[in-house]
């Protein structure tokens, strides 16, 4: 428990940052985690093709709510085109604890939502 | 073949349940350091030594195609599947093994039910009735054929007790309810429902009862000719049994009134290019070829539980549940979803605190303690209550008090990691 339920997971979780929502936001995406429920929204604020402000919102387990907080703190100040390429490894990276097949989907909604948002996707394509 | 013309089961002395947990080598493992303590029952059971070695011995000496090759070995793998077939209609009190359809599942089995019961008997006008405690798969195969077929869906609702709404349902079952299906035990709630008193309500108003007894077949005695069910569906892999093969109990007439459910081999009595004509029961349902060697398996688990017999096994994890209800409701900011022990199977679906159920399992995971976390495939129960989802601890035949206590202690530390 200690490897998954580090510190900097519980205060993220405990104390989430840029958590709420943006006042007129560029590009706004949400989405749910099917198998668990977990909620995400995304919101960015850009100058240009550049994030100047972003909040996210939602609800589920620690892990999915302390990657959105964390990829918050990540993703200020980069451009559309970085987002896009963010990838599975920048998000293991970030939380920097081992996570099973089961917990990934957790780990990544955030991502998903983030990188749907960047592409410009009203909803999710079927 | 009449059932009653079968030998009865071997009898043998009641074992202890250190006994039992020594016919299953899973639960010697460890995980991450600690003695593993199964409490996923609800999902999956694990299973004994005597069902993975008949499946074993199959694959070593008996396997051939079934009802197919004129060869010694076609003709041991269709004795031994057929056997297998006998042995299980005995378990469920079926009068005849033309009413026992292998299937992959419950699921599957529920499909059948209603894709090949239901276009040819349901139209506009017509209702299908269900409950709001339905898993998944007792849900969906009905939206989708009451959209093709033009019939209403109605939903009986559930009290705040995690119980059926009686008077609601009373109301709800009228001579346009052409289908009551409903489940004989809660995968969440843990609720038991009155079987037998809910077919006599489908049957007064001239409706098929259709029972989901995917969560009692493998905990209760079941007996589809005292219950007078129309069909009755149930999974091997939730009692002792492989996965890949569940059944489906139909009454004979009512199935030889259906059309076939897939077509394909085994399933037809002849095949011209200008149309087919079906084999008999229960070949009719069973197209292509089909799991043998899990339902060998299949036969060996309700052997197994045959030999415990129904009522120990029904009574030992009463008295868990009971331990457990008490054990459970020492834990602050603890709350269990449906009614108390007396009423329910053996498992306990809960939520601690504001605690996410994915933390609370992943923390008992660390502990060594396995339970489910998520919405068990029932979501409408799930918005019923307004949470999303709930951590479930379910109880088998090997579980023990000693596990109990495992469970509460790693909820200790849940509660300690997450302190609120």
């Amino acid at each position: 428990m200690d490897d998954l339920y580090r510190a900097n997971i519980l205060d993220h979780y405990r104390h989430p940052r840029n958590k709420g929502h943006l006042e007129n936001p560029d590009i706004h995406y949400h989405d749910v985690n099917p198998f668990c429920g977990d909620e995400i929204t995304m919101e960015l604020k850009l100058d240009g093709d550049r994030v100047v402000d972003v909040a996210f919102d939602g609800k589920g387990c620690a892990i999915s709510q302390a990657s959105a907080s964390m990829l918050t703190e990540e993703i200020l100040g980069k451009t559309l085109d970085e987002i896009r390429h963010m990838g599975k490894e920048d998000i293991l990276e970030m939380l920097g604890i081992p996570i099973g097949p089961v917990r990934l989907k957790c780990a990544l909604l955030p991502l998903k939502v983030l990188k749907a948002g960047a592409w410009g996707l009203e909803d999710w394509p079927e | 073949m009449a059932i009653s013309t079968l030998p009865e089961p071997p009898v043998k002395t009641m074992p202890s349940v250190a006994e039992i947990r020594a016919d299953f080598p899973i639960l010697d493992i460890e995980v991450h350091g600690h003695p593993l303590v199964y409490l996923d029952n609800t999902a999956s059971s694990q299973k004994p030594i005597q069902v993975i070695e008949a499946m074993n011995r199959y694959y070593r000496e008996q396997h051939a195609n079934v009802h197919r090759g004129i060869h010694y070995l076609s003709e041991t793998a269709t004795s031994a599947y057929e056997d297998a077939r006998r042995r299980i209609a005995r378990f469920i009190h079926a009068g005849s093994t033309k009413e026992v359809i292998f299937t992959r599942n419950t699921t599957e089995s529920l499909n059948l039910v209603a894709y090949s019961w239901g276009r040819a008997n349901l139209g506009p006008g017509d209702e299908v009735l269900i409950t709001e405690m339905e898993h998944h798969s007792n849900i969906v195969p009905w939206q989708i054929i009451c959209e093709i077929t033009g019939a209403t869906l109605r939903y009986v609702p559930i009290t705040d007790r995690g119980e059926l709404d009686y008077e609601a349902l009373d109301a709800l079952l009228t001579e346009r309810t052409k289908v009551f299906a409903f489940t004989a035990m809660s995968n969440v709630l843990g609720t038991i429902n009155p079987v037998e008193e809910l077919v006599a309500k489908a049957h007064a108003v001239g409706a098929i009862a259709v029972v989901d007894a995917a969560q009692s077949a493998p905990h209760m005695t079941t007996d589809v000719q005292a219950l007078d069910a129309d069909f009755l569906a149930f999974s091997s892999h939730k009692m002792l049994g492989p996965t890949g093969i569940g059944v489906l109990y139909g009454k004979r007439d009512l199935l030889e009134a259906m059309p076939p459910f897939m077509g394909g081999g085994d399933m037809i009595r002849e095949v011209k290019m200008s149309g087919s004509r079906w084999n008999d029961l229960p070949y009719k349902f069973e197209a292509g070829t089909p799991a043998i060697a899990e339902a060998i398996g299949l036969a060996a688990a309700v052997d197994y539980l045959s030999n415990l017999g129904m009522d120990w096994v029904l009574q030992h994890e009463r008295e868990l549940t009971e331990y457990a209800w008490e054990r459970l409701h020492e834990i602050e900011g603890l709350r269990i979803l449906g009614p108390g022990p007396e009423r329910r199977g053996g498992l306990l679906a809960f939520v601690l605190g504001d605690i996410h159920p994915h933390d609370v399992a992943a923390i008992l995971d660390m502990e060594g303690v396995a339970v489910r976390a998520g919405h068990h495939c029932a979501q409408p129960i799930h918005d019923h209550f307004c949470i999303p989802a709930t951590s479930r601890a379910s109880f088998y035949i090997y579980n023990t008090r000693e596990e109990v206590d495992k469970l509460v202690n790693a909820l200790y530390k849940a509660k300690a990691v997450f302190a609120f």
